[in-house]
């Protein structure tokens, strides 16, 4: 259905062909770029480290991946009704300094109900990004602003509020709870920020593929003119994409500000780029429409996947920076060719 | 004698599934007006776009002056002396007349434009033709006739000796339509071509010389103007049996309460609309592009901003509702551009016609019950008659008959009481038509009520149990069972023209006759 305009191959009811070109052309379509490129990238990195391709260092690529598959699902989100979210970042970092600030301000009142204040400060934090969110939506969906724009402008404004509510300082003193739960903790010998992530995923699988929300979401993004003409409240839905992107955003900068033990408004860099380009590279169309979750996962952990291979043949990171764009620019051009190919093939 | 401007021999453009234009010969002689003439879908668009070069031919070739050509762009085209006038614009709203004439050919001195210079050739070339539009006005501050007479200057402002014009007067008053026609008179002489689209046939009788008739891709006469009359073009028109396509549709019994009623609605080119539409009829509205039959419905349903009047449906107000207040309501919209805002194209047709069942679900939170829904989607890609091998595909790559009948599948997708059908078979096979009749048959025999919006006059006078004719905005005539004739609604496309008040308006009130 809608949840899925993958799931079935475009050539059937076509006569089969199956050459190796065609099968390859046929899994580019289907997958987009990314089986390609996760093979060049083990390829290679193995060739030139011999500690890449270790259980361990796989595992500790799946723990870092967290954070940017949490952002990505959510950059999905806003992906597919056709727009993108550039305040990710901003998102995290005003989570980050606003939740540390109202722990901090919280544990002077309640010193004794600990976890009370990190619940708190976790809901002003949220509450802070969903504000990010709304704003978002309400530019794109009530103002016609383009997503570009908006969320550029929105992203200023955001970073420029955290660094002013810490004037540029780390926040610190949070209660050690915090840090040792969301940061460190593990339930079961997994890692809690893993099983955040698993939980995420798994709801947003759900939201995408099995509720009226989330084939909402696909039409918009395959059409917007004809999800009106289907009773579909438009603008409602784009503000909730934009809401819920920030949110999942917020999630990931709680779960960073619990891992460096401080508010920090500079959590968050480069997040919207490496987004964007995880979501693309696991085939999520720019045009809108087209994006399935567990793909996106994938993609996210590829990305910190050549980050971490690059580290361990020591590339230095401002070369990775030179090589992660261009793998972005890789990545829209095959998602161009591969668009005209689904339009193409008659 | 000298060679023909152009000639086409053996002339073909296949597309998967629907031949547009089978085997056609053509000539244009210079000094010569050749009238294309034909329904919507005949081919004659795409007869004009590979002459024009905006299109390839699958088969047969083109000869210039003799000479085999193969236009590989529009360039190309122009630069053999071919310009066209389409019916939909190419121009650039923001920047002004002037510039849009010279857009891509602009004059200069040594690197920079000379902005002078265009505006003063500009003048000139607007004087000549005596349009009375100042070269420094933007575009997007233009109507639409003036647009049209700016999209025609930009044709003729180079050499031009084969000029093709498609329905160049449908926004045009009557005595814009003197300036135009004193302009390709003059043209004639000047020994131009000129291939000329029009539904008007009483302009063929002041311009044409020769006139080509298309029916469904196919030449199916050509005769001199001097030679034919109005209803020997019509019957070589429509020529096919038409019984056999269009269904009987029986007539509802009794007079029924109306079920949605429109009073004094006014929008954007509406003025001041009075209509019924009782269940279980099919009600045609017939009229030219621009004469305000489509938008005075899409202002209904909530698509463009109902400046004044009432919309009632069911007893209840629902005068600018939104969109999809009215659809839960029961009123379902088939809009005439299946591309840009019917269907999601990069998705295949059973998540289109998911997509419609789900405007119909009950609102509720919680997971959707998608075997139900692909199970309704099934039956209905049976109902619309979509093989299953397609059923599976993007919408993309289906001919134009089976995403037609895709879109149609969305409004079975939930219980609408209210079907309005704008252009229902645009672009569309004949095998594709006759199953979308079949439909609208069904529709109306459960009792549904149908408006068939169309520019296909046969198509709108055959199906329909009561025809409106809408000419300037206005309702200009209302005809019902025999009195719907070709010559009655013909003689109506026209009423009001120029700003003459209203003739007929009171057969507007006549449905209750």
């Amino acid at each position: 259905m809608t949840t899925a305009p993958a799931k079935t191959a475009p050539g059937e009811g076509a006569p089969v062909h199956r050459t190796p070109l065609a099968l390859l052309k046929g899994l580019f379509v289907r997958l987009g770029v990314l089986p390609f490129f996760l093979v060049v990238a083990l390829v290679a990195f193995t060739a030139l480290s011999d500690r890449f391709l270790t259980l361990d260092n796989l595992v500790n690529v799946a723990r870092q991946s967290v954070y940017l598959i949490l952002v990505s699902l959510g950059q999905m989100l806003v992906l597919i009704t056709g727009g993108f979210d550039l305040s990710v970042g901003a998102a995290i970092a005003v989570t980050s300094v606003v939740s540390a600030l109202a722990m901090t301000a919280l544990a002077a009142v309640f010193p004794d109900a600990i976890w009370l204040v990190i619940a708190l400060g976790a809901l002003a934090g949220f509450g802070a990004a969903l504000v990010i969110g709304l704003v978002n939506g309400l530019g794109v969906a009530y103002f016609g602003v383009s997503p570009f724009i908006m969320t550029l402008g929105v992203s200023s404004v955001a970073a420029g509020i955290s660094l002013f509510l810490t004037g540029g300082v780390p926040v610190s003193g949070l209660p050690f709870e915090f840090g040792d739960l969301l940061g460190f903790g593990k339930l079961a010998g997994i890692p809690v920020p893993v099983l955040v992530a698993a939980v995420a995923a798994v709801l947003m699988w759900i939201l995408m593929v099995r509720t009226r929300t989330g084939a909402h979401i696909y039409a918009i993004g395959g059409n917007i003119k004809a999800a009106h003409l289907s009773a579909i409240h438009t603008r409602k839905t784009l503000i909730l994409a934009y809401g819920l992107c920030a949110l999942v955003a917020s999630l990931t900068g709680l779960l960073l500000t619990a891992r460096v033990e401080s508010g920090e408004a500079n959590l968050g860099g480069t997040i919207a780029l490496e987004s964007i380009a995880a979501c693309v590279i696991a085939g999520v169309s720019l045009r809108g429409g087209i994006g399935r979750v567990e793909n996106v996962v994938l993609g996210a952990f590829f990305i910190v996947l050549v980050q971490n291979g690059m580290n361990l043949a020591q590339v230095s990171s401002y070369m990775q920076m030179v090589l992660l764009g261009g793998l972005l620019i890789l990545a829209v051009i095959f998602d161009q060719i591969r668009y005209r190919m689904l339009l193409g093939a008659r | 004698m000298s060679p023909p401007l152009v000639e086409t021999r053996g002339l073909t453009k296949r597309y998967p599934g629907v031949v547009a234009l089978n085997a056609v010969d053509f000539t244009l002689m210079p000094g010569e007006v050749h009238v294309l003439f034909g329904e919507n879908g005949a081919g004659k668009s795409t007869l004009i776009s590979m002459l024009a070069g905006a299109n390839h031919p699958t088969e047969g070739t083109i000869l210039v002056r003799g000479e085999p050509v193969v236009f590989q762009d529009v360039s190309d085209a122009r630069s053999r002396g071919i310009s066209a006038v389409f019916q939909e614009f190419s121009l650039v709203p923001t920047l002004t007349v002037a510039e849009n004439i010279f857009l891509g050919d602009e004059p200069r001195i040594g690197p920079f434009l000379d902005r002078r210079g265009m505006l003063n050739r500009a003048l000139r070339l607007f004087e000549d033709l005596e349009f009375p539009i100042s070269p420094k006005r933007r575009v997007s501050s233009l109507s639409r006739a003036e647009q049209q007479m700016v999209e025609i200057a930009k044709a003729l402002h180079r050499e031009v000796s084969i000029l093709i014009l498609d329905e160049p007067t449908a926004s045009l008053t009557d005595r814009e339509v003197d300036h135009l026609f004193a302009v390709v008179t003059r043209l004639k002489r000047q020994g131009v071509g000129i291939i000329y689209i029009s539904h008007r046939m009483q302009e063929f009788a002041r311009i044409a010389d020769r006139v080509t008739v298309l029916r469904d891709g196919a030449k199916v006469g050509e005769v001199a103007m001097a030679e034919t009359s109005e209803s020997e073009l019509v019957s070589l028109m429509a020529g096919r049996a038409i019984t056999e396509i269009y269904p009987h549709i029986p007539r509802p019994k009794g007079d029924s309460a109306p079920l949605l009623s429109i009073r004094g609605l006014h929008a954007w080119g509406v003025h001041g609309i009075d209509l019924d539409v009782r269940p279980g009829e099919v009600l045609g509205v017939a009229g030219l592009i621009g004469s305000g039959k489509s938008r005075a419905f899409r202002a209904l349903m909530g698509l463009l901003p109902v400046e004044a009047g009432q919309v009632t449906h069911a007893g209840l107000d629902v005068t600018g509702a939104p969109t999809r207040v009215l659809m839960a309501r029961g009123l379902y919209y088939l809009t005439a551009d299946r591309k840009t805002e019917g269907l999601q194209m990069t998705a295949t047709t059973r998540d289109n016609l998911a997509q419609g069942i789900l405007a119909g679900l009950p609102r509720r939170a919680g997971l959707l019950p998608w075997r139900a829904i692909r199970a309704k989607g099934e039956d209905i890609a049976q109902r619309v008659d979509i093989p299953p091998s397609y059923r599976g595909r993007l919408v993309a790559q289906l001919s134009g008959g089976n995403q037609q009948k895709t879109l149609f599948g969305r409004g079975l997708g939930s219980d609408y009481d209210l079907y309005i059908l704008d252009e229902p078979t645009v672009g569309v096979d004949m095998g594709a038509r006759a199953a979308i009749y079949g439909l609208i048959r069904d529709l109306a025999a459960a009792g549904k009520a149908v408006v068939v919006i169309s520019s296909d006059l046969p198509e709108a006078m055959n199906l329909a149990h009561r025809l409106v004719v809408f000419s300037q905005g206005r309702i200009a005539a209302e005809l019902e069972g025999e009195a719907i004739a070709e010559s009655a609604v013909l003689a109506h496309f026209f009423d009001f023209d120029g700003d003459s008040a209203p003739s007929t308006a009171a057969s507007s009130q006549g449905s209750a006759a």
